[in-house]
């Protein structure tokens, strides 16, 4: 790109090929399929959201007319609502009228987007309960922590058990194992060990990363090239040097990714360890405006998790490019 | 070959054979004694090696040859010490070994440069690891970089590199450990017709300067002859010694010895040993069926065939 200067403007730019497989799109094709699949999602649930034909099971009572058990703004199912306005018809009554709504837990997006704010603003019910962002960077604390310690141990042992085979076969088969025991069923014994606060919770997210993390660090560090190893010892490398210097180099940008995807799943168990004990954090929020029937500020909650996940993710991949510099070159070549 | 009178492969003028037979009194590096090597693989035991012996002498260039799957690969890869002794010995300037070390260098035919390391520091790597400091690995390491014409690139990371300029730092690599011998398993095979022609002269050049002793292999019959003092030619299944050549071709060899008669009837001994006139009886003829006419004509002259 950019190397071959063409004055000729006639020349038809090449057709994108949308279904070559494993070939590159062209950036442009590529970036705008990007904001497509924000979009297209978006699209689907402003339709179903702003086009009253499109499902509205609901009616929403503007004006109760002379049917007593409505009320202004409440929302009643379209055959109840079709009934009572026939009744009050037929007996000469004034009838109710209404729009067609959806029920409460789909809100539409313009609710939703503002919730992003107003939920950070809406002051706590109790004096005892915690703001959003408050219950936000409680979460974020016990993913950091779970997944922290899951790494200073997991990590080791899965380059270990990647590079002696001794090693490997004395610890992952009872891995292999304990990875099928789901993490969620240790949460009373992890709240009996230790106690209802924190330490649970981050015993969840440790259960449910370390043993994957193994496995996955293991698998990752036997992807190594065998010969690099190899020139290694021809060049006088041993035990240390050889863990140190080779092995860890080697699979370092593989093993950054593996973490990366890690994090994402250490994300699922946090709901799961949130509710453990007392309930905490963002699940804790979530629940609690679903308890009021806050739906906007519920889907603004889940809408949250995604979008730290995402920004996270984004922030680890930007990182790694400067952290591993013959990445990044072997991409330009 | 029809015509021409090519002389025994074992005629040396008068001044190669002087110098094979200086060579073969210098002192022994590399001895290798009734080497067999044994696999055994779900298929079963493999014989991959039967009693192989010969010896190198210092500064010697020598290349072993055979067909593909005759052991050449697990032989090299004894000899570094990479792959363990079934049976019989490998002694380097006498010393047994069974470990692999910096006193053999390895280039391989797959480039095992580090990827994560400049130019530079792949060739300090084994420097580091002898224990010397940075600063000294590093003055040293450009002493190689240089001598493989790669100053520019000392910088660069291997993904930049061509092919052939990535197997100049893997023996720059190998030599700045400064071994007894280096051991090379068909390192420019997976180059073109061109690199390869280019770092052949530059190996002779390295090795012509330095004190080095070489065990190149290769299944390329030019490249054994140009290459060696002497061949090693391997028969497959099992893989044992067919014969030890002494390579009549003068040196300096330069490119235009490929059409000299000691070299084509070196190489015409050659290919007696490895491709032998009888049918291969394993491997079955293709079954070919014929399913074309057009274009016959262009061929055999004929009319077309319509
Ligand atoms: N690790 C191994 N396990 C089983 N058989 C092997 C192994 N390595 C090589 N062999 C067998 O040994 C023989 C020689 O192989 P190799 O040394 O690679 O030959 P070459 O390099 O001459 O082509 C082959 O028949 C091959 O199948
Ligand atoms: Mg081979």
């Amino acid at each position: 790109m950019g190397i071959l200067k063409v004055d000729d403007a006639s020349i038809a730019p090449e057709k994108v090929q949308w279904f070559a497989a494993r070939r590159p799109l062209p950036q442009k094709a590529s970036r705008m399929l990007t904001v497509f699949s924000f979009l297209m999602p978006l699209l689907i649930w402003s339709i179903v959201s702003y086009v009253p034909f499109v499902w509205h099971p609901k009616v929403a009572v503007v004006d109760p007319g002379s049917v007593s058990w409505f009320q202004e703004g409440s929302l009643i199912d379209k055959a109840d609502f079709a009934e009572e306005v026939e009744l009050a018809m037929t007996e000469g009554r004034l009838p109710p009228t209404g729009e067609p709504a959806n029920p409460v837990y789909l809100p539409a997006p313009h609710e939703v987007a503002k919730a992003f704010y107003t939920s950070f603003t809406t002051e706590p019910k109790r004096k005892s309960e915690s703001w959003l962002h408050e219950s936000l960077w409680h979460s974020v604390q016990v993913i950091f922590w779970g997944f922290v310690l899951s790494s200073i141990i997991g990590i080791p042992l899965g380059i270990l058990c990647g590079t002696y085979v001794a090693i490997s076969r004395l610890h992952e088969p009872f891995i292999e194992f304990f990875r099928y025991l789901p993490a969620p069923a240790f949460g009373a014994l992890a709240v009996a060990i230790l106690g209802i606060h924190d330490g649970p919770k981050i015993a969840i997210i440790f259960i449910g990363t370390f043993f994957q993390q193994v496995l996955v660090v293991a698998n990752t560090t036997r992807k190594l090239d065998v010969a690099l190893i190899e020139a290694a010892l021809t060049l006088g490398a041993r035990k240390f040097h050889l863990l140190f210097r080779v092995v860890i180099p080697g699979i370092i940008t593989d093993l950054y990714r593996d973490l990366r995807i890690l994090l994402g799943w250490a994300w699922t168990y946090l709901i799961v360890a949130e509710l453990i004990g007392t309930s905490s954090g963002i699940t804790w929020f979530i629940t609690q405006q679903a308890r009021y029937k806050n739906f906007d500020n519920v889907f603004a909650a889940i809408i949250m998790i995604g979008i730290i996940g995402l920004i996270s993710d984004l922030l680890l991949g930007w990182l790694g490019k400067h952290i591993f510099p013959w990445e990044k070159v072997s991409r330009n070549v | 070959m029809t015509g021409i009178q090519l002389p025994s492969y074992l005629d040396q003028d008068e001044k190669t054979r002087a110098r094979l037979d200086r060579l073969k009194q210098r002192e022994v590096i590399l001895e290798v004694n009734n080497l067999t090597k044994v696999f055994d693989s779900p298929q079963g035991r493999i014989t991959a090696l039967k009693n192989v012996s010969f010896k190198t002498h210092r500064r010697e260039f020598v290349c072993i040859i055979g067909p593909s799957g005759c052991g050449k690969s697990t032989l090299v890869r004894m000899l570094a010490g990479l792959e363990s002794i079934t049976s019989g010995e490998i002694l380097l300037d006498g010393e047994p070994k069974l470990e692999p070390g910096p006193d053999r260098g390895m280039v391989f035919q797959g480039y095992t440069l580090f990827p994560w390391l400049t130019v530079k520091k792949n060739v300090m790597f084994g420097l580091q690891m002898q224990g010397r400091s940075k600063s000294q690995a590093e003055s040293e390491a450009m002493q190689w970089v240089e001598m493989v014409g790669l100053s520019k690139f000392a910088n660069h990371y291997p993904q930049q590199l061509s092919g052939g300029m990535k197997q100049r730092v893997a023996i720059a690599r190998a030599l700045a450990n400064q071994p007894r011998i280096l051991l090379m398993d068909e390192p420019f095979g997976a180059l073109d017709a061109q690199t390869r022609a280019k770092m052949q002269a530059s190996l002779f050049d390295i090795w012509r300067n330095i004190d080095i002793t070489i065990c190149f292999i290769t299944h390329d019959l030019d490249e054994a002859i140009y290459l060696a003092d002497r061949i090693l030619v391997l028969k497959a299944h099992p893989g044992e010694v067919q014969e030890l050549i002494e390579v009549p071709v003068p040196r300096p060899r330069n490119p235009e010895q490929f059409i000299s008669p000691e070299f084509l009837a070196t190489k015409k001994r050659l290919e007696e040993l490895i491709h032998p006139p009888v049918s291969d009886k394993e491997e079955e003829p293709f079954q070919l069926i014929r399913m074309a006419r057009a274009g016959d004509e262009v061929e055999n002259g004929l009319e077309s065939v319509e």
